[in-house]
C-alpha cells in the first residue's frame, strides 16, 4: 500500500541509550502490524537499520536514560533532527532501574567491577579515550533535551506503542488509558 | 469541629455516595489530616481538602474537572520526583495507591527534575523491610502505630524537603522496636515502604489490585492498604 499521492512517507528514527533494547523488542511486538507501520513510515537511524547518523526525521523514539557522554551526543543529534521526540519506556522517562546506581559512588563502582570484585586478577578500569566516560548519575532524557511525548512502561507493551504511534500518525492526540498505561 | 464531623462520618461522604475523589493520606479508619492535597476539590468556589472539609447543606462541590485534575497530576508528579519510584522493580507495583492514581489521572511523566534521594533501606526486622526512598509522608503508619497499635513505632523527622520517616528506637532500627507483622501499621502503607519479607511478586501480573479495573471504578470497594485476595476470588471482595 502506497501513501496517497502528494503525501510523503514520514521518517522515523529510533535509538537505545542507557537502555536494555527491551523497548525495541516491544516495538517489534506489534508483530504483523510492522508491515502496516513500514507502509506509513521509513526508518532512519535505528538499531534495525544500518544508517549511522540521524537525518531529518519526523519522529524520534528514544529508549533508555542518559548514563554516559556518548548518550548525550546521540540524544542531542536526535533532538536536532527530529520534529517530534518521544521518550520510550521507564528509563527514558525517569532514569529507570539503571538510576538505582545514583546513590553509589561511580569511582567505587568501577573499582569494584574492574579491579577488586571477586575473580578479578590484574584488572584495571578501562581508560581508552575510545570509550565514553560515564556520568556520575543517570538522568532521564527530558533533563538533557526537550521531549514532546512520553510513553511509560518497562517496557511499554506493543499495543501501547502501536496505539501511541497510530494516534500520532493519524493526527490525534496520543492517549494511553487503562490497561495500556502502566509503569512496570 | 472537624474532629466531631469525622466521628459522625467515618468515611468521606462522596465515597459513600459512590463518587471517586483521588486521595493518598486519607484512610476511612483514621482521622483525616489533609496532607497529600490530592483530594482538593472546589467547594462553593474555594479550593479545599475534601477529607477535612465538613459537608454543609447546599454546598456545591466541583470534583472531576480538568482544572482540578491538572493540579492533582502536578501533585503526583512532585511526589514521583521526590522519591525513587522505580515501579519496574517495586514489589508494590500493581497494588500501589500512588501508581494507581497516576494511571487514573493519565500521568505519563514525572515532568520535574528527579531528586534521587539516598536513604538506606532498613532490613533489620525479621519479617518486614523498610524502603524509605518511596515514602510519601502520608503518616498512615505513624497514625496506625500510635492510635491503633499503641506502639508509636514511626514518626516524621526533619523539615522541608529533609523531612523523612524514622523509626522510634535508640538505634533507629525497626528490629529494636516492638513492631510486629500483626500490627495495623504493618499493612496500612499505600506505597512500597513497609513490605512484608518473602512475599514479593506473589501475585501474577493481571491479578493485582489495579490490573483489572482502574482505581476510579473501584469506589466503594476501597480498603486502602489491604491487598485483595489473589486470583478469581478477588471479584467477591
Amino acid at each position: 500500500m502506497n501513501p496517497p499521492v502528494g503525501q510523503r512517507k514520514l521518517r522515523l528514527a529510533t535509538t537505545s541509550l542507557a537502555g536494555c533494547f527491551g523497548c525495541h523488542m516491544s516495538l517489534l511486538d506489534i508483530d504483523e502490524r510492522l508491515f502496516e507501520l513500514l507502509d506509513r513510515v521509513d526508518l532512519d537511524r535505528s538499531p534495525l537499520t544500518d544508517i549511522k547518523r540521524c537525518g531529518p526525521c519526523d519522529i524520534g523514539l528514544i529508549e533508555g536514560g542518559i548514563c554516559n557522554a556518548e548518550n548525550v551526543h546521540v540524544l542531542r543529534e536526535f533532538r536536532q533532527q527530529c520534529k517530534v521526540l518521544i521518550a520510550l519506556g521507564a528509563c527514558a522517562v525517569n532514569g529507570g532501574l539503571p538510576a538505582q546506581r545514583n546513590h553509589l559512588d561511580l569511582g567505587q563502582c568501577l573499582q569494584e567491577v574492574y579491579r577488586t570484585g571477586p575473580g578479578i586478577v590484574g584488572g584495571q578500569v578501562p581508560n581508552d579515550p575510545e570509550l565514553p566516560l560515564p556520568l556520575n548519575q543517570v538522568h532521564p532524557v527530558h533533563e538533557i533535551v526537550r521531549i514532546d511525548y512520553f510513553i511509560p512502561g518497562c517496557p511499554p507493551s506493543g499495543d501501547a506503542i502501536w496505539k501511541f504511534l497510530t494516534d500520532l500518525l493519524d493526527g490525534r492526540t496520543p492517549r494511553l488509558g487503562h490497561p495500556l498505561l502502566h509503569f512496570d | 469541629m472537624g474532629r466531631r464531623s469525622w466521628k459522625r462520618q467515618p468515611s468521606p461522604g462522596a465515597t459513600v455516595a459512590g463518587i471517586f475523589i483521588p486521595h493518598l493520606c486519607h484512610h476511612p479508619e483514621f482521622k483525616p489530616q489533609g496532607s497529600c492535597k490530592l483530594c482538593t476539590v472546589k467547594a462553593n468556589g474555594r479550593y479545599v481538602s475534601a477529607c477535612t472539609m465538613p459537608a454543609k447543606d447546599g454546598m456545591e462541590v466541583e470534583n472531576n474537572s480538568p482544572d482540578l485534575n491538572d493540579k492533582r497530576r502536578t501533585l503526583l508528579q512532585m511526589l514521583f520526583v521526590e522519591g525513587n519510584h522505580f515501579c519496574p522493580s517495586c514489589e508494590k507495583s500493581g497494588n500501589c495507591l500512588l501508581q494507581a492514581l497516576a494511571y487514573e489521572l493519565e500521568m505519563l511523566t514525572p515532568h520535574f527534575t528527579q531528586f534521587y534521594p539516598d536513604r538506606p533501606v532498613d532490613a533489620s526486622h525479621p519479617e518486614v523491610l523498610l524502603d524509605f526512598n518511596r515514602c510519601i509522608l502520608c503518616e498512615l503508619c505513624v497514625r496506625a502505630s500510635r492510635d491503633v497499635d499503641r506502639k508509636n513505632v514511626f514518626a516524621l523527622s526533619g523539615r522541608g524537603i529533609g523531612k523523612h520517616l524514622i523509626v522510634n528506637a535508640e538505634s533507629g532500627r525497626l528490629a529494636d522496636t516492638g513492631f510486629s507483622l500483626a500490627d495495623k501499621a504493618a499493612h496500612v502503607c499505600p506505597v512500597g515502604v513497609i513490605l512484608e519479607k518473602r512475599q514479593g511478586f506473589l501475585q501474577p501480573i493481571g491479578c493485582r489490585r489495579y490490573d483489572l479495573q482502574p482505581i476510579g471504578m473501584q469506589v466503594g470497594l476501597m480498603q486502602v492498604g489491604r491487598p485483595p485476595a489473589t486470583g478469581s476470588s478477588e471479584q467477591g471482595s
